[in-house]
């Protein structure tokens, strides 16, 4: 009997001591609910099977990830152990110690070499040039173009958009093609549209998507170092930008004023739109045939030039933190460590995610390895980014506020709207004591 | 026998014939539900009107700041908020008078007898047991310019219903009239059946006219029932979210709870948030008031 009992003790001895480190060897990574967090639980997949340590991406609708991380991390939870966020988010979420300080580590393995050089400055970086880093650049992103190829190689349509035109019909090279072409393939009533474009003021949608005009003409939307906006964010060539967006919106489908990643890609799966914008990431579906019948005529383009030769792109994408709440730092730290390796982003860029290491991005490999990873690695290179202050979602809100009534119903001008963003942006600065 | 014997016993002993004392009965049920309610509704009531006066947000770990009024006086300044206030007043009005109008309408046609009565009423009771999220997607179909059903029935083209900043609120409010109808016809339907047939025949009997009819006996013995759905569903519509959240993203769809919602949990402007929920509390406290006073009206009438 004392045997069987100190047998009995000896196993849940054993159980415990089995049990403990087995916990700690499991990580949770936390990424909005999109086809790149998907790919990162293949790769992490790969991570477990070398190392033993489970590694879960959990994710979230998109309208949800911003709020239900930072309601994680104003608890001080510990259910994520890293987060993939959003690059607007870095300066809230490190003011407030939401994130731990990766400066040694970058440092360490000279990430600011290793990674392309604006995906460490806009997802890892904060303050811009203090050299503090805050995530490890993980899937760089930025907004391109997708077309209807069959469309602009007809040969009809070409002759007819010389004849009126004067210039051959071919993905545009600046925004002034870019109208051009829509307004010639927007026919409503043979249900054909001329472009799809970001519409949705939800979030970052409309912004995201003005953002390529304003940076493409020339335009900012502020002095991040000294958070001056008045005769920035409402200078001529913003006013200009605006203007174009806004006659771009009069050549889009009917009801598309709430039109995001979802709706741009359903532009050209169902023969919707001549020409639609969105970021890369959502590229992958529309060369799969399962999910976009017209995959064999979708050719894709980078940002076009603004009048003055000026060519950017709104960056998207996100890089990798670890939660400060995490009980599993050191774990975490070892994946990073995996994360950076170069192989690690190969087959990250394999797997269908946008790796920002700059070594693979420059690969020919990569380059030719889809249709578009040419214009995305052309685009990384030339991306801007909206405030990544921490007070970045009221700015947000107010620009969407100010911008969205002109853009979709035409209220006002161009240069009302911008006027009374930038008294709105200096009100919430000086709020905030920045200036 | 027995059944005397209870009923001749005070409370006291029926209960401690059962077994639960006055005293068991306020532990086990009395205290928990006076706890329940001071911790899940009391305690957050307070403690958020105390971060009204605070600029406390709560995506930084920076401790609460006393400003005073300073957030309610920053709110009622704010032309953007009484923007949202004048939006969510306008979608009262025309949802729940849609509602009246076409609650009480449909009552009125089912309140006499015809074929398959029974089945009809509750057919029509459907909309309001599907989910707000579950109607707002369907309507956004049918809404939808290119494929919708509405514009396709009505010859309407593509007409833009939710994109349409003019309309946009209009649509949301009749999504809202079309699910919430039922309830009121619910409730008018119990009152019109409440009102005595003597005095349709007595009116028959003098000779009365329809109108008369309605507007004399009919409208105001309802009238009570009629107050209450009122209040019910302006309570409702005074606190809508989800419909025009998930319809449209208009700026003159932003009734003044997704202002809240925007302002708490998208910018994280805690304290200045809770100082709004103060104000909308107050507003729907005067306005239930107005509402129950002239409720009280109608009943004494």
């Amino acid at each position: 009997m004392r045997k069987t009992v100190a047998g009995l003790m000896a196993g849940i001895g054993f159980m415990f001591a089995c049990g403990t480190p087995a916990q700690s060897q499991e990580l949770t990574i936390f990424w909005a609910e999109w086809d790149p967090a998907n790919y990162l639980q293949e790769l992490v997949n790969e991570y477990e099977a070398e190392t033993g340590v489970k590694v879960t991406v959990e994710t979230t609708p998109w309208a949800d990830f911003q709020t239900k991380a930072f309601t994680e991390f104003n608890a001080k939870g510990s259910a994520y152990d890293m987060v993939v966020g959003d690059s607007q988010w870095i300066g809230a979420a490190s003011e407030a110690g939401h994130y731990v300080d990766l400066t040694e580590f970058f440092n360490k393995h000279k990430l600011s070499e290793v990674m392309a050089p604006a995906t460490v400055k806009y997802y890892s970086e904060y303050p811009a040039n203090s050299g503090k880093y805050w995530s490890i650049p993980a899937e760089g992103d930025a907004v391109g173009w997708s077309y209807r190829k069959d469309w602009f190689e007809d040969p009809k349509e070409m002759e007819a958009f010389k004849a009126k035109y004067g210039y051959d019909l071919a993905p545009p090279k600046d925004w002034k093609q870019l109208r051009d072409i829509a307004e010639f393939f927007h026919r409503p009533d043979q249900k054909r549209y001329g472009i799809a474009i970001y519409t949705d003021n939800s979030y970052d949608g409309l912004v995201m998507g003005v953002e390529n005009a304003i940076f493409s003409f020339g335009g900012e939307l502020g002095d991040y170092s000294t958070y001056k906006v008045d005769g920035i964010i409402n200078s001529e060539k913003n006013v200009k930008a605006l203007e174009t967006y806004r006659e771009l919106y009069g050549f889009t489908p009917p009801g598309w004023a709430k039109s995001f990643f979802v709706e741009n890609n359903q532009a050209i799966t169902e023969n919707l739109a001549a020409m639609s914008m969105n970021y890369f990431a959502f590229f992958p579906a529309l060369v799969n045939e399962a999910s976009n019948p017209n995959a064999k005529v979708t050719g894709f383009f980078a940002n076009p030039a603004g009048p003055d030769g000026d060519q950017y792109a709104a960056l998207g994408g996100q890089g990798i933190s670890i939660v400060s709440y995490s009980e599993n730092k050191e774990e975490a730290m070892k994946f990073l460590e995996w994360f950076i390796k170069d192989e690690t982003q190969k087959r990250w860029a394999e797997l269908g995610g946008y790796t920002a290491s700059a070594k693979v991005l420059e690969s020919e490999e990569f380059q030719n390895a889809t249709p578009y990873n040419k214009a995305f690695y052309e685009t990384m290179f030339k991306v801007k980014d909206f405030w990544a202050t921490p007070e970045y979602a009221e700015l947000l809100i107010q620009m969407n506020q100010r911008i969205y009534p002109y853009v979709t119903a035409g209220q006002g001008t161009a240069k009302e709207a911008l006027d009374a963003l930038a008294k709105d942006w200096n009100a919430t600065f000086k709020k905030y004591g920045r200036h | 026998m027995a059944t005397v014997v209870m009923t001749s016993l005070d409370s006291k002993s029926r209960a401690a014939s059962r077994g639960l004392s006055d005293i068991k009965i306020r532990n086990l049920f009395i205290i928990p539900t006076i706890l329940f309610l001071i911790v899940f509704n009391i305690f957050p009531l307070i403690y958020s009107l105390g971060y009204s006066f605070t600029d406390f947000r709560a995506s930084t770990n920076a401790p609460a700041t006393f400003v005073g009024l300073q957030n309610y006086r920053e709110l009622l300044n704010d032309p953007f908020i009484w923007a949202n206030f004048a939006i969510t007043a306008k979608y009262v009005i025309v949802s729940v008078t849609g509602q009246v109008v076409v609650g009480f309408g449909t009552a009125m046609l089912l309140n006499r007898e015809i074929p398959y009565k029974g089945l009809i009423t509750t057919l029509l009771l459907l909309p309001m047991m599907l989910s707000m999220a579950v109607v707002g997607l369907f309507w956004k179909l049918l809404y939808d310019p290119s494929f919708g059903i509405i514009n396709y029935a009505l010859g309407l083209g593509s007409f833009e219903w939710l994109a349409n900043p003019d309309m946009a609120l209009y649509a949301v409010a009749i999504t809202d009239i079309w699910m919430w109808s039922p309830f009121v016809m619910l409730l008018s339907l119990a009152g019109l059946s409440a009102v005595p047939r003597h005095l349709y025949e007595a009116a028959a009997i003098d000779r009365a006219g329809p109108f008369y009819t309605f507007f004399r006996i009919t409208l105001p013995l309802v009238a009570p029932i009629l107050m209450i759905a009122i209040i019910f569903r302006t309570m409702e519509a005074f606190k809508t979210f989800d419909l025009a959240y998930i319809l449209t993203s208009q700026p003159t769809t932003e009734v003044i709870s997704i202002r809240l919602y925007k302002m708490a949990f998208q910018e994280w402007q805690t304290g200045r948030s809770c100082a709004l929920a103060y104000i909308v509390l107050i507003m729907v406290l005067a306005i239930t008031n107005i509402y129950v006073k002239y409720l009280n009206r109608v009943k004494e009438r």
